[in-house]
Formats: C-alpha cells, sequence, structure tokens
C-alpha cells in the first residue's frame, strides 16, 4: 500500500485490517522509524484473553493512545510494554531487540501511573531522584553514578516542564490532585525515557483541570520530542490528544488510524457508536453508490456488493434540518437538548430514532425534513448477520448444546424429509433411523430470533449483557455467557452493560447443519 | 443540642469513675511502696527502704535482666520475622493469601495454655532440653502474628503501585523492597515490636512451659514466691511501681514520636 494523496474520504478500511496498513497516515512502515513493534502478542489469564494476537508499530515521537472500554485489554497491553506483565505469546521488540523477557527496572521506558503512585515518605525532589540516583551512566568508558550536581540539575530541570520550579521541598501529601499528577509525569520524563507510558494519568483530575493537563501534555509532548503511550476509556481525550488511535475490544484491536480516520471512517458498529455520536442503521445496498435505510435510497460514496446488508453511520452533525417536504427523509421532531454550542434534536422517521445537531433553535413536536449529503454516509460491513456457533452439539434428549446450555431444537432439519419416531430416533424418507446423539453440528441463530425474558428460570441459557449499540429503532445487543460465548440480538428493549439476563429460542428458529456424513449416525 | 449542667457533669465523672476503676489498684500500689510495712495498709511513713531491698535482691535483679533479655530478643525475631511474613503474604495470590492470613490468626485466638502446651510436647517430642533457646522460640511464636498484624494494615494503606513505581525507575525488587515499601511500614514495624516487648515482659505461661527452671524471669519469680509464702513480698511493691514507670516513658516516647511530623530535610 503506497502512498495516498490526502482526500477527505478514504474507502472504508473493513473490518479488523492488520496494524501495518491501518495508519491513517500516509507514512510507510518504514523500520528505521519504529520504536517499539509488538508482534502477535497474547496475553492469558487460565482460560480467559486479556489480549489477544496484538499487531502494532510505534513510530520515534508518535503519540499513540489504546482506547477502549474497562476491560478491553488496553492496560494489560501497556503493563506488557512496561515490563510488569509477560506476554503468553508474541514478541515485543523495542528498536528490533526482543524485550519481552526483560524486567521493568531493565527497559528504557517509564510509566505514570493512574493513581500517581508517588512515594509518600519521600518529597517532591526526592522522588523526581528516585530513578536518577539508580542510573549508571557511561563517561569515558567507565560506569558511574550520576553526581549530586547532575542529579539536582537534571531535578530542576523536569520540574520546570511540569510547572512545579518552587515545589521541591514540598511534602507529597501537601499537593493536590493536579501537582501530584505533575510531580508522576517529572518523575518518569526525569529519565529521558525512550517511550513514555501513560495509564489514564487524567483519570482522577476533574473536568477542568484534565482539559488544561490534555493541552499541557500534548505541548510537553511536543517539545521532549519522546514517545508516548497514552490508556484511556474517554474518546475525546483520545481525539484532542493522540497522533494515532488504537481502539480497542475484548482484548482485540478494531481499527488503527488517526483521530479524524478513525472518526470519519470507524471500521465497524463498535467503533462507531464507542467514538463520538452516531446514529447507526442496519441498510442494504441497493446499487453502486446507493444504500437504502430510513426507507429512502441515498446516494453513498463507499463501494459495496450490491443486495449487501451493511451498517450505516451518520454523525449527528451531518444531518441537516430543511422544512418538511424538501428534504430526503420526513419525520416529526419529539425533542431538543441545548448542548451549549448547539441543539441536539431528535426526529423520528416512523420508529426509527435520527440524532440531529443544529444550531437554530426550533420548535418541537413539529414535521421536518432531513438532508445527509453522500459524504456524511459512511457504510460498514456488517459484522454479523447470524449467530453462528460451530461446536455445537446433540445430547440424547434431542436439545443442541451451545456454550453447555441445552436448547430444544428440530433434529428433523438434519435429514430433509425426516421425522420423529416415539423413541427420538430420527427416520429418514427412505426409512433409514439415525440416532444424533453426540453429534457435532454447526447451529445457525438470526439476530432477530432470539427472545429476551428477565426470568432466568424460564430461559434456555443466560449471560451477561457486555455491549449494547443503538440502531436507531432497535438494540443490537450482545450477551455473554459464563463460558465467553456470545448471543448477538436485535431487541427493542434496552438493557445496561453488566445485566444479568435470560435468552430463549424457539426449537424451528435454530438452523442446525451436520459436520460430517448424516450417514454416520445411521442405526445399523 | 443544649445539655444540662447536671448531664455534663455526670459524663464527665463516668469517665472519672472508668479512670480510676482502672488506676486505683496500681496507685495503691505505688503509695504503698515508699512506706516499709510489711502489710499493705499500714502506713510506718515515708522510706526508700523497699526501693533499696529490692535493687539488693539478686534474684530480683537477674529475674528483671533475664525477662528485658528475652523480651527484646523475642521481640527482635519476631519483629524481623513477622514484618518478612506479612509482605510475603501481602503479595501471595488471593487464595494463598487468605489461607495464611486465616491461619495467622489462630495463635493469637487460641488460648495462650494449648500453644505453650504444644510447644512443650513439640521440644520433647523432638528430644530438645528446655534452655533459654526454647524460651526464645516460645516468646516468638507468641509474639510473630501481632507483628504481623500491625504491619499488614501499612501494607494495605500503601498505594499497591508504588512497588511497580520504584521498578520501573530502576530499582531492583530487593532495592524497591528496601526504599519503598519499607518506609511505608516503618510505623507498623515499631508498633509491632512495642507490642512483642510488652507481650513478652508479662508472660507467665509459655515462658512457665518452655523455660529451662533454673531460669527466672519477673512473672516466675512473682508467681514462685506469692505461691510459697502466700503473701506479697513488700520489695515487689517497689517492683510494680518501677516497671510501671518504664511503661510510662515507653508511652510517652512514642506518642511523642507520632506527634513529630517526618523530619525536613532540604535541598
Amino acid at each position: 500500500m503506497g502512498p495516498k494523496p490526502a482526500v477527505f474520504r478514504k474507502k472504508s478500511f473493513g473490518t479488523l485490517c492488520p496494524a501495518k496498513i491501518k495508519r491513517g497516515d500516509a507514512v510507510v512502515k518504514d523500520d528505521k522509524n519504529i520504536i517499539i513493534e509488538l508482534k502477535n502478542v497474547s496475553k492469558h489469564y487460565g482460560q480467559t484473553y486479556a489480549v489477544e494476537d496484538f499487531n502494532l508499530y510505534v513510530k520515534k515521537g508518535e503519540f499513540i493512545t489504546f482506547l477502549g472500554p474497562s476491560g478491553c485489554g488496553k492496560t494489560t497491553t501497556l503493563r506488557m510494554i512496561a515490563g510488569f506483565e509477560m506476554p503468553t505469546s508474541g514478541q515485543i521488540l523495542l528498536n528490533g531487540t526482543d524485550i519481552s523477557g526483560l524486567p521493568p527496572y531493565q527497559r528504557p521506558v517509564n510509566t505514570v501511573f493512574q493513581r500517581y503512585a508517588l512515594f509518600p515518605h519521600l518529597d517532591v525532589y526526592d522522588n523526581i531522584a528516585f530513578g536518577l540516583k539508580l542510573k549508571k551512566i557511561t563517561d569515558g568508558g567507565k560506569t558511574r553514578k550520576l553526581t549530586r550536581k547532575e542529579i539536582s540539575e537534571k531535578v530542576r530541570s523536569a520540574l520546570k516542564i511540569v510547572d512545579l520550579e518552587e515545589y521541591e521541598d514540598r511534602d507529597i501529601s501537601t499537593l493536590s490532585g493536579g501537582q501530584q499528577q505533575r510531580i508522576a509525569i517529572a518523575r518518569a520524563i526525569v529519565n529521558e525515557p525512550e517511550i513514555l507510558l501513560l495509564d489514564e494519568p487524567l483519570g482522577a483530575l476533574d473536568l477542568k483541570m484534565r482539559k488544561d493537563m490534555q493541552l499541557e501534555l500534548k505541548a510537553m509532548h511536543k517539545k521532549l520530542g519522546i514517545t508516548f503511550i497514552y490508556v484511556t476509556h474517554d474518546q475525546e481525550e483520545a481525539l484532542t490528544l493522540s497522533d494515532t488511535i488504537v481502539v480497542m475490544k475484548d482484548g482485540m484491536i478494531q481499527q488503527i488510524g488517526t483521530p479524524e480516520g478513525i472518526y470519519n471512517e470507524p471500521a465497524n458498529a463498535f467503533v462507531a457508536d464507542f467514538i463520538g455520536e452516531s446514529n447507526i442503521y442496519s441498510g442494504t445496498v441497493i446499487d453502486r453508490l446507493k444504500v437504502r435505510f430510513l426507507g429512502h435510497v441515498f446516494d453513498a460514496l463507499d463501494e459495496f456488493e450490491k443486495n449487501e446488508k451493511v451498517d450505516v453511520v451518520v454523525r449527528p452533525e451531518d444531518v441537516k434540518l430543511v422544512p418538511p417536504g424538501e428534504g430526503m427523509v420526513d419525520g416529526r421532531l419529539t425533542d431538543k437538548i441545548f448542548k451549549g454550542i448547539h441543539y441536539e434534536y431528535t426526529m423520528m422517521v416512523g420508529h426509527t430514532e435520527v440524532i440531529i445537531q443544529d444550531t437554530r433553535n426550533l420548535e418541537i413536536n413539529c414535521p421536518a425534513g432531513i438532508v445527509i449529503e453522500p459524504d456524511g454516509i459512511h457504510i460498514m460491513k456488517k459484522e454479523l448477520t447470524a449467530n453462528v456457533y460451530d461446536d455445537a452439539y446433540i445430547d440424547k434428549n434431542n436439545n443442541v448444546v451451545i456454550s453447555d446450555f441445552r436448547f430444544p431444537c428440530d433434529v428433523t432439519a438434519l435429514v430433509p424429509g425426516s421425522r420423529l419416531d416415539g423413541e427420538g430416533y430420527v427416520i429418514g424418507p427412505d426409512g433409514k433411523v439415525y440416532d444424533f446423539t453426540d453429534a457435532d453440528v454447526k447451529a445457525t441463530v438470526g439476530l432477530g430470533d432470539i427472545e429476551l425474558v428477565d426470568n432466568i428460570d424460564e430461559a434456555d441459557a443466560w449471560g451477561n449483557v457486555v455491549e449494547n449499540i443503538y440502531k436507531g429503532d432497535h438494540y443490537m445487543m450482545t450477551v455473554r455467557t459464563q463460558q465467553d460465548e456470545d448471543f448477538v440480538i436485535d431487541t427493542e428493549y434496552t438493557y445496561d452493560a453488566g445485566d444479568r439476563v435470560g435468552i430463549r429460542i424457539k426449537p424451528e428458529l435454530i438452523g442446525l447443519t451436520l459436520n460430517g456424513e448424516a450417514n454416520k449416525y445411521a442405526k445399523k | 443540642m443544649r445539655t444540662s449542667k447536671i448531664g455534663n457533669f455526670l459524663r464527665k465523672f463516668y469517665v472519672y469513675i472508668v479512670l480510676f476503676i482502672m488506676y486505683a489498684p496500681i496507685l495503691v500500689l505505688i503509695a504503698f511502696s515508699f512506706t516499709d510495712a510489711k502489710l499493705i495498709g499500714n502506713w510506718n511513713g515515708f522510706s526508700l527502704r523497699l526501693y533499696l531491698s529490692l535493687f539488693r535482691n539478686r534474684e530480683i535483679v537477674t529475674a528483671a535482666v533475664n525477662t528485658f533479655v528475652v523480651a527484646f530478643s523475642s521481640a527482635a525475631v519476631s519483629t524481623v520475622l513477622g514484618t518478612l511474613g506479612a509482605i510475603g503474604i501481602f503479595y501471595s495470590g488471593k487464595r494463598s493469601k487468605a489461607v495464611m492470613e486465616g491461619i495467622g490468626q489462630i495463635p493469637i485466638m487460641n488460648a495462650e495454655i494449648v500453644t505453650a502446651l504444644s510447644l512443650t510436647i513439640l521440644f520433647v517430642f523432638c528430644g530438645v532440653k528446655f534452655n533459654f533457646l526454647t524460651l526464645l522460640v516460645g516468646h516468638v511464636v507468641l509474639t510473630i502474628p501481632f507483628v504481623v498484624l500491625s504491619v499488614r494494615p501499612k501494607l494495605m494503606q500503601m498505594d499497591p503501585n508504588i512497588y511497580e513505581a520504584a521498578l520501573d525507575l530502576g530499582a531492583t525488587p530487593n532495592k524497591a523492597l528496601m526504599r519503598v515499601i519499607m518506609p511505608e511500614v516503618v510505623p507498623g514495624i515499631v508498633s509491632g515490636f512495642i507490642l512483642s516487648v510488652t507481650l513478652s515482659l508479662d508472660d507467665y505461661i509459655i515462658t512457665a512451659f518452655t523455660r529451662d527452671t533454673s531460669y527466672q524471669t519477673l512473672s516466675t519469680y512473682v508467681y514462685g514466691v506469692t505461691s510459697k509464702k502466700g503473701t506479697l513480698p513488700p520489695s515487689l511493691r517497689a517492683l510494680t511501681t518501677v516497671i510501671t514507670l518504664l511503661a510510662l516513658i515507653v508511652l510517652l516516647a512514642a506518642n511523642r514520636r507520632s506527634k513529630l511530623g517526618p523530619k525536613k530535610n532540604k535541598h
């Protein structure tokens, strides 16, 4: 993939492309430019994956951010770079050498911790000097420790960078949260690390302070010229600070790109939902560059197969409100929220919701029309059109077992034209008798075919809600069982992440395909 | 809320009553240590004779020296072992941590006599002669759980990331332990040490079971003479006063230490 001209909209990256071609900027990977590279890095804790097959390279001087909800593996990845965790498999290359086995005290990286982790028994000066006092330098072929004067100079200049020059003798406990944060940064950068790791460093500050520190961090990055790897769950922070954002979910990279690239061209519905406000709809590609959603055929810029089911993202600021009848779609404004620089309107098109940002103060409960320009429509490959379970099997009571849960199903679907006899054997049209006990099958269930039940006792299976994406007129919800199997469900009900819900599937709605020949299961 | 004068008075009065009940016996002993009457309650006029006889009584002086030797040596051993143990337990995995914390507290809950008996049986079983070492082991067993208990809260109050922060800044695990963890838990170590000394000082049961019978400590000496003669030898009144004074001094010193902030050093 060669350098591309800067264009307004690049073609979709599709889902989960490898790291090497995902950078939004036009710089080709160049080994000399790369400071750290993670190759196929995975981290398991027992059966659970915290990080899975993570591939990333970071350029010298880059400000890169790992962004994702809690539990997405971003902090684990950072801790592997710092050396606090060892990867289960894969390599971490620093300037081309594998450092995955090195302990943290031998790595030329320093960390700014979420809760600062300053040493309370030392004052500001000694906190910052801690690393310097342990450091050995080579000077004229000899290794020696830094002199008192050298240390003092370095500490002072670090304090200057964080703007706390007069604070050397202060006790840590007398400092405010923001000041402690600055000392933590000074303590890390004074060692002149090749990479500075920041683990949600602004998480404990209040909003105003956080905004100020964001700008300062960015300025500091520019001034110091070292590589920053930043971890946050705050999408706005990521957009403000980063040269490159790595969006993560469930231990896997969802997208790597510039802030603009990620905002304008989200790789999938998760990224679109996580970053910024968005309207996400299920659509159908009608023709080349034509997509239907909201009951209207819109012109689009993204090319997809004809008749393909796709996810469509429209940012609220890309929807223009026009008088009724003059737009592409008509609806009714139902809600208005004042947001400072604009109003956020909710419009109902039939049963589908459209979120719109507009600076005008308009009456609600009125009909209105909307216009969406082609460059405001981003089309993404649908990640999932059905739940597919490859390692399901049939038990002796003719239930299909998915993730240790038993669902009544129609086993006669495995042999066309067959019927069940009184004992539960399948009788084929030719009179053959099949016993499908323990047969390995592939089970397929449509997103809309799963029923939610609040009462676990009445459910076939249960799990916790891990994700809930609003799609205009329904939610696409992911329910994860204890065995880590996901059921993705289209539903009009909304649940919070973490809620425990039961699910039920009508036997005839479970599609079954036998893995292997039916004859294997024929009774002799 | 307004309270009546009588209510206020009663409230203060109650505190004084409690304090009085707590300290009256000691005060009586102290007062009567300054007279040489054989029986408490008789006042023969002020005299320091009891103190003179106390310090002339070689048995008592030896017992006192023995007591302090055992107390300080066992406290030193317990403090080192207990502190390392507390740190080890703190950084253990979830399950082993819970198990070790549970087991570590059994000696505290358990009746001392049981500990003493089991130690005796163990020593006899192993064919060990009762000597100073067995006594020391007995006292270490008695005091270690208390050291662990006083160090543990300091570890829990500590920012869990500071150990990693030290590693991150280039400290080896040993250096991180000595330069970052230890300073954080010093107050716990000190109080664990003081607690061990006081527990060991007045211990009778374990001492009686694990000592060489010729080795007298104050508690075994006092128990010996009172059970033989049936009355309290007058010089013990002086001894009690001295011990109380010592305890008071240690307490005042400890309080003063915690009131003074950490010292300032300028750069």
